[in-house]
C-alpha cells in the first residue's frame, strides 16, 4: 500500500493523447500510467515501454506440455504397464501425436493466461484506483505522480496546455489491494474523491 | 502512429453516427435494463427443455442404456450423432475468433463475442453425450489418467476415443480462456458505469480489477495473438480427432482418409449456420443492427457457401471412391445409404447441405435477413442428418446379415437431445442478458477505420492522388485533423 498524489489529465481522443504523451515525456515528467478504453496501438512505444515477453513464456509452457505428454505416455506404455493394443508397438509415437499436441496447447494457453494475470496483477477480488470513471468508456487518462520536488499548480497548468479536457489532482493508492468495488476505501473518503 | 485509413469502397462495419461513448451506450445499456417479455418467455422455455432433458437422462442412467434404441448392431445412435453435431457447431466460434484474427479480418469484431459464447455452450452440450453414453457414468473419471487401485491401470493412449477426451477438454479450456480474457475489459466498463451496488460488486469481481493501462493492453494483445495462433491448429485438430473415431475403424463407410478435412469443413459449415441463427435474433432483440450489420451476415453466408461446397465435393468423392475401390462392402454401404431403408436421411442431407447453400451465389439472398435465418436452420438440419447418415447407415447392416437391424430412437434419447437445446439456450439467454454480446473494446478499436461516419470522411482521401496520400501518411500525425469525423 502506497498512497500518493497524482496529477490526472483526461483526453477525449487518442489523437490528442499521443502528442500529449510526447510533450509530457520530453518535458521531463515521469508518467505513472496511461489508461485507455481499448488497445491504442503505438501508445506503449510512445510511452517508452518495452515490448512484452509473454509469448516467450507461452513457448516455454508449450514445451513443458509436449515433454509432459511424451514422457508420461512413454513411461506408462514402455515401463509401468506395457500392453499391446491393436498390434501397435509399446513405443507407438505416431499414435501419441494427438494427445501430445493437445497438452502442448493446453499448457501454453493456461500458463500464458495465468502469467498474464500475474503480470497485470488482475484476479477476482483485486481492486485498483480508478482515476476517471470514463477511462474504460471514452476517456484517455494520463496520471503523473507528484512528488515533493514538484509544483502541483505547475504540473496541472502544464497538463491543461497539452489539450486535456479535464485536469485534477487526486490522492490515490498506487498499487492494488483486495477489496469490494461497491465500497469506498478509507483514503478515498478522507480525500473526498 | 500510422494513418487510420480504409477505402471508402469497403462496407462500413459499424453503421450510423457513433463515437466511443455511443458504442458503450448501445451495447451495455441492454445489460442495465430489465429484460423484455420475450427474454422471460424464451428463458423459461429453455429451462423447461433443460428440465425435460435432465429427466430423460436420469431415466436412462437409472434404468440403464437399455432404455435407448441403440442395439448390438447400431451401438452409436442419436447420442453420438448429437455429440458430433454440437461439437461441429462449436467450431465456428473459434474460426471467427482465432483464424479470422490471424487473417486480420476486421468484420470478426462485430460477431466474435457471441460466436465464442456459442462455441463454449455448444461444447458443453456436446460433452454430455459421450459422458452419458458410458452408461455407468459414475465411473466416467476412468477416462482420466489418474493413479488408481486397479494396477495402476491407465487409459489407452493409442485410442482415438481417448484422444477425444484430451482434444475436447483442451478445446473447451482454451476457448473459455480466450473468451473470458476478452470479456475482462468489457466487464470493467460495466463496473465503471454501474449505478447499483450489486452490479458494482459483481462486475468488480468479474473484471478482475482491470484498469486498462498501456501495459495491460500490450500484454492482452500479445496474449490474444498467441491464443489465436494456438486455437487455429487446435480447432482443426478437434474435429480431425472426432473424425478419427470413425476413420481409424474398419467399418465400410467410416474407413476413409477423407474424413478429417471433410469433418472440419462440415463443422465450420454448421457452426456458421448456428451463428447466423443466433445473431439474426440477437441483433433484432437487442437492437444491434448497426454493429451486426447485413454485411456481417453476408460474409458468414459466403463462408457457408464455400464450406457447403467443400462438403458437397466430399460427399461425391466418397461415392466415387467406394465405386473405385471395387470393395463390395464399401459399395454396398453406399448403395444402401442412397437406396436402402434410410434413403430419406441421405437425401435430406444432400438437399440441405449441398443443394440449398448454392442459392447463396445470389447476392440478394446473401443479404436477405429472413432468408439467411431460414437457410441457417436448413443447414443445421442437414448437418444433423450428415452425422446420422455416417453413424447409423454405416452400421445397421454389418458383416453378418443375421444381425442386420433397424434403429429408431426412444423418448429418453430424444429427450436428451432436447435437453441439450435447453442447456444451450439457457446459457445463451443468460449470456445475452448479463454479458456484452458485442466486444465493446474491439469495436472501439476499429471504429475510426471502419465506422460509417468516419468512413464518410475518407472519401476525400480516396479521391487524392497517390503522391498526396503518401505525403499525408508519412508526415506528422499532429496534422491528421483532416481525418476527423464530420461533426453533426
Amino acid at each position: 500500500m502506497a498512497i500518493k498524489k497524482f496529477a490526472v489529465a483526461a483526453y477525449d481522443d487518442e489523437e490528442v493523447l499521443f502528442p500529449a504523451v510526447k510533450k509530457v515525456r520530453s518535458s521531463g515528467y515521469k508518467i505513472h500510467d496511461v489508461y485507455t478504453p481499448f488497445a491504442v496501438h503505438g501508445l506503449d512505444e510512445a510511452m517508452g515501454l518495452k515490448g512484452t515477453d509473454l509469448h516467450i513464456a507461452g513457448f516455454i509452457y508449450g514445451l513443458c506440455g509436449t515433454s509432459t505428454a511424451v514422457g508420461f505416455i512413454s513411461w506408462i506404455f514402455t515401463s509401468d504397464w506395457p500392453i499391446i493394443y491393436g498390434g501397435k508397438p509399446h513405443f507407438a509415437l505416431p499414435a501419441w501425436i494427438p494427445i501430445t499436441f493437445e497438452l502442448t496447447v493446453l499448457f501454453a494457453a493456461v500458463g500464458m493466461t495465468l502469467t498474464f494475470c500475474y503480470l497485470n496483477q488482475i484476479m477476482p477480488g483485486v481492486k485498483k484506483h480508478i482515476f476517471h470513471p470514463r477511462q474504460s468508456d471514452d476517456m484517455f487518462v494520463m496520471a503523473i505522480e507528484i512528488n515533493s520536488h514538484m509544483s502541483e499548480q505547475e504540473t496541472v497548468a502544464f497538463l491543461k496546455a497539452t489539450g486535456a479536457k479535464e485536469v485534477n489532482v487526486q490522492v490515490a493508492e498506487a498499487g492494488w489491494w483486495y477489496g469490494r468495488w461497491d465500497k469506498k476505501e478509507p483514503y478515498e473518503l478522507a480525500a473526498g474523491n | 502512429m500510422h494513418i487510420k485509413y480504409e477505402s471508402f469502397v469497403r462496407e462500413p462495419l459499424v453503421d450510423g453516427d457513433k463515437d466511443y461513448h455511443q458504442v458503450s451506450e448501445d451495447i451495455i445499456s441492454p445489460i442495465e435494463r430489465k429484460p423484455g417479455r420475450m427474454w422471460y418467455v424464451g428463458f423459461i422455455f429453455s429451462l423447461l427443455l433443460l428440465g425435460y432433458g435432465i429427466f430423460s437422462v436420469t431415466w436412462a442412467v437409472y434404468w440403464g442404456l437399455g432404455t435407448w434404441g441403440v442395439n448390438r448392431t447400431v451401438g452409436w445412435g442419436w447420442d453420438i450423432t448429437n455429440f458430433v453435431w454440437w461439437i461441429g457447431i462449436g467450431h465456428a466460434g473459434t474460426l471467427i475468433s482465432a483464424i479470422l484474427l490471424l487473417f486480420r479480418q476486421g468484420w470478426r469484431t462485430g460477431v466474435n463475442r457471441a460466436a465464442e459464447a456459442m462455441t463454449i455452450f455448444a461444447v458443453m452440450c456436446a460433452g454430455q453425450f459421450p459422458i452419458f453414453h458410458m452408461g455407468r457414468v459414475w465411473d466416467g473419471f476412468w477416462v482420466l489418467p489418474l493413479p488408481n487401485t486397479r494396477g495402476t491401470l491407465w487409459p489407452n493412449f493409442d485410442s482415438p476415443l481417448l484422444w477425444d477426451v484430451f482434444a475436447i477438454s483442451t478445446y473447451f479450456t482454451v476457448s473459455l480462456l480466450f473468451w473470458y480474457s476478452g470479456l475482462v475489459p468489457d466487464f470493467a466498463l460495466i463496473r465503471d458505469r454501474a449505478k447499483t451496488k450489486f452490479r458494482k460488486m459483481a462486475y468488480g469481481i468479474a473484471s478482475f480489477g482491470w484498469t486498462g493501462t498501456a501495459k495491460n493492453w500490450q500484454r492482452a494483445e500479445a496474449l490474444w495473438l498467441v491464443l489465436a495462433g494456438l486455437s487455429t491448429p487446435l480447432v482443426l485438430s478437434v474435429h480431425t480427432i472426432v473424425s478419427f473415431d470413425f476413420a481409424t475403424s474398419v467399418i465400410p463407410g467410416w474407413h476413409t482418409t477423407i474424413f478429417p478435412p471433410y469433418f472440419v469443413a462440415g463443422a465450420v459449415f454448421s457452426g456458421f449456420a448456428m451463428v447466423n441463427t443466433l445473431l439474426v435474433l440477437t441483433r433484432k432483440i437487442l437492437h444491434l443492427e448497426e454493429y451486426i450489420t447485413i454485411g456481417h451476415l453476408e460474409a458468414m453466408n459466403k463462408i457457408i457457401l464455400l464450406t457447403g461446397s467443400i462438403v458437397g465435393v466430399a460427399y461425391l468423392t466418397e461415392l466415387f471412391i467406394s465405386w473405385y475401390s471395387q470393395s463390395w462392402g464399401e459399395m454396398a454401404a453406399f448403395q444402401w445409404r442412397i437406396m436402402g431403408p434410410y434413403w430419406w436421411s441421405y437425401w435430406a442431407m444432400m438437399s440441405c447441405n449441398v443443394v440449398s447453400p448454392q442459392l447463396f451465389w445470389v447476392k440478394k439472398f446473401r443479404r436477405n435477413v429472413p432468408f439467411t435465418f431460414v437457410m441457417s436452420i436448413v443447414v443445421n438440419i442437414g448437418m444433423w442428418f450428415e452425422r446420422f447418415v455416417i453413424i447409423v447407415t454405416s452400421t445397421y447392416r454389418d458383416w453378418v446379415p443375421g444381425s442386420w437391424s433397424y434403429y429408431s430412437p426412444t423418448w429418453p434419447e430424444v429427450g436428451f437431445y432436447l435437453g441439450t437445446f435447453g442447456l444451450f439456450f439457457t446459457c445463451y439467454f443468460l449470456f445475452a442478458k448479463y454479458f456484452p454480446v458485442v466486444a465493446v473494446h474491439e469495436i472501439k478499436f476499429i471504429l475510426k477505420t471502419s465506422g460509417d461516419n468516419y468512413k464518410r470522411g475518407m472519401e476525400k482521401i480516396d479521391n487524392q492522388s497517390t503522391e498526396d496520400f503518401i505525403h499525408i501518411a508519412t508526415t506528422h500525425h499532429d496534422e491528421e485533423h483532416l481525418l476527423e469525423a464530420p461533426h453533426h
